[in-house]
């Protein structure tokens, strides 16, 4: 168990005082085993009770800490403090706008992940007694990558197209109900494509790539945005070129 | 929200993108084998008159080039979006027109061919 | 949210936003790659002209390619044209995952296939033109 003494540099905000955010400087004691997120809470308990963030599960099952350490988006959790020298800087999830120190406003993905509707859309409903929907294991492994999506919104904090055009659905929500198309229980692709495959969903995508490089749980929302670009112009054309096959 | 229709221009950009992946490395390495000392026999005036003025041949550099043009100019379209031009449909119009314009041109050239 | 105080939002910058990290400089070197593309269909619309305009204006054409500046404009598209498609071919198990029964193919496999694709197209073009 061996002892340093960590730099860290956080971003501060207090709406009530503050019309803008400023850096504050921390002598964090830390141990070598820790990640970013014990160096917060050492702050927080120890040094400056005032210092406000979001997290839980000290896991990265959560999603909840989501920040901006040396500029890139990182679960607070996982950032080792082996793998960092110098002084550590911590800002609040890049694109979001900050409600106090390190805490976002998250409200803009929250209503776009319920617009995609994320959840089974079965074709006809079924009494408990019809019993289970059944899947096998090759059309589970079809869409299981991306049920592993915690919510994070680190793809976002990575995507300069949401940064550029906050209208944009963006990576996590659009893999989601792309998880939910893939799924063979599933009927409710048609409604989801109308938000999706609008100019605002995944059109705004340029393949950058950034969101599958940073997500901590290996999602690959980029992978899963070219997937919906390919079956959205299919559609397209039988939509458009083969006027009798609606759908 | 109503479906976009960008899947027209995207779906020819992502063949277009394939078309060039595959061929413009070698189309160039192609045209540059003279400058080394090496005529490769297609590109004599006789030889590329033949091959440009067959149905197969004319067909086959219409459609590469079309693919090719239409690739670079939706490309161009977001780049420029990324470089900060925000005049989006003027940039639509400007670029898609070019590569229509281009397209023409192909056609014209090789059937004067 | 009145409750807490107002929000702050941090702008971005619509220039210059690529410099904030190597991987958007990345992306953008991929991008650019378009204009060296349409130059190259330049070339080869020009060369159209050329030898439909006949066999003097072919050779002098041909002959303007082999100039150092020919073949230095050559080189420079080709160095973007082989990002392009290297950039291209790395992100096809992206966006066509292949799934065989249970399993996806390893992403490799697809990359692979598409190179070995590539070079077997590079080699036919050069046999068909003569060059061997």
């Amino acid at each position: 168990m061996s002892e340093r003494i960590v730099e860290l540099e956080v971003l501060r905000f207090n709406p009530e005082t503050d019309s803008e955010p400023r850096f504050q400087r921390y002598s964090v004691p830390c141990m070598n085993e820790w990640v970013v997120l014990d160096a917060l809470n050492h702050v927080k308990e120890s040094i400056d009770p005032t210092l406000s963030y979001r997290w839980s599960c000290h896991m990265a099952v959560c999603g909840s800490c989501g920040m901006m350490i040396n500029g890139e988006p990182k679960l607070a959790c996982k950032a080792f403090l082996r793998e960092y020298e110098g002084v550590i800087r911590v800002e609040p999830l890049a694109h979001f706008p900050i409600q106090r120190d390190l805490v976002t406003v998250i409200d803009d993905f929250v209503t776009k992940l319920k617009r995609v509707k994320p959840y089974l859309i079965p074709k006809e409903d079924q009494p408990v007694e019809a019993g289970e929907f059944w899947q096998s294991p090759a059309e589970l492994k079809r869409y299981k990558q991306y049920t592993l999506c915690i919510n994070c919104m680190l793809c976002y904090a990575a995507c300069p197209e949401y940064g550029l055009v906050p209208k944009f659905i963006g990576p996590a929500a659009i893999t989601l109900a792309h998880r939910y198309n893939e799924d063979s229980r599933d009927s409710g692709r048609e409604e989801r494509q109308q938000e999706i495959a609008s100019n605002e969903g995944v059109w705004e995508c340029s393949f950058v790539g950034a969101c599958s490089e940073v997500c901590p749980e290996h999602v690959d929302p980029a992978g899963a945005l070219q997937q919906v670009k390919i079956k959205s112009t299919v559609d397209w054309y039988q939509e458009h070129l083969l006027p009798g096959s609606k759908k | 929200m109503a479906k976009s229709n960008k899947p027209i221009v995207w779906g020819l950009f992502a063949a277009g993108g394939t078309v060039t992946a595959f061929l413009t490395p070698v189309l160039l390495l192609l045209t540059l084998l003279p400058a080394f000392g090496v005529m490769p026999g297609l590109l004599s005036y006789d030889n590329l008159r033949g091959f440009a003025g067959h149905w197969f041949g004319r067909l086959l550099v219409f459609g590469i080039l079309f693919l090719m043009l239409w690739h670079a100019a939706h490309r161009l379209r977001v780049t420029l979006h990324d470089f900060g031009v925000r005049a989006d449909g003027l940039v639509a119009v400007a670029v898609y027109l070019a590569a229509a314009a281009g397209t023409v041109a192909t056609g014209y050239f090789l059937l004067r061919i | 949210m009145s409750a807490h105080g107002k929000p702050y939002v941090r702008e971005v910058s619509r220039y210059g936003w690529f410099f904030r990290s190597p991987r958007y400089l990345r992306y953008m070197a991929r991008e650019v790659t378009c204009v060296f593309i349409g130059l190259h269909a330049l070339i080869l619309i020009m060369a159209l002209m050329r030898l439909s305009q006949g066999r003097e204006a072919w050779e002098v054409f041909l002959a303007n390619l082999t100039r150092p500046a020919g073949v230095a404009l050559q080189l420079l598209i080709l160095v973007f044209a082989v990002y392009h498609s290297t950039s291209w071919f790395n992100v096809t198990p992206k966006a066509m995952p292949v799934q065989i029964g249970e399993n996806f193919l390893p992403g490799a496999v697809i990359v692979a296939a598409h190179y070995a694709g590539w070079l077997v197209a590079s080699v036919a073009v050069l046999f068909l033109a003569g060059v061997f």
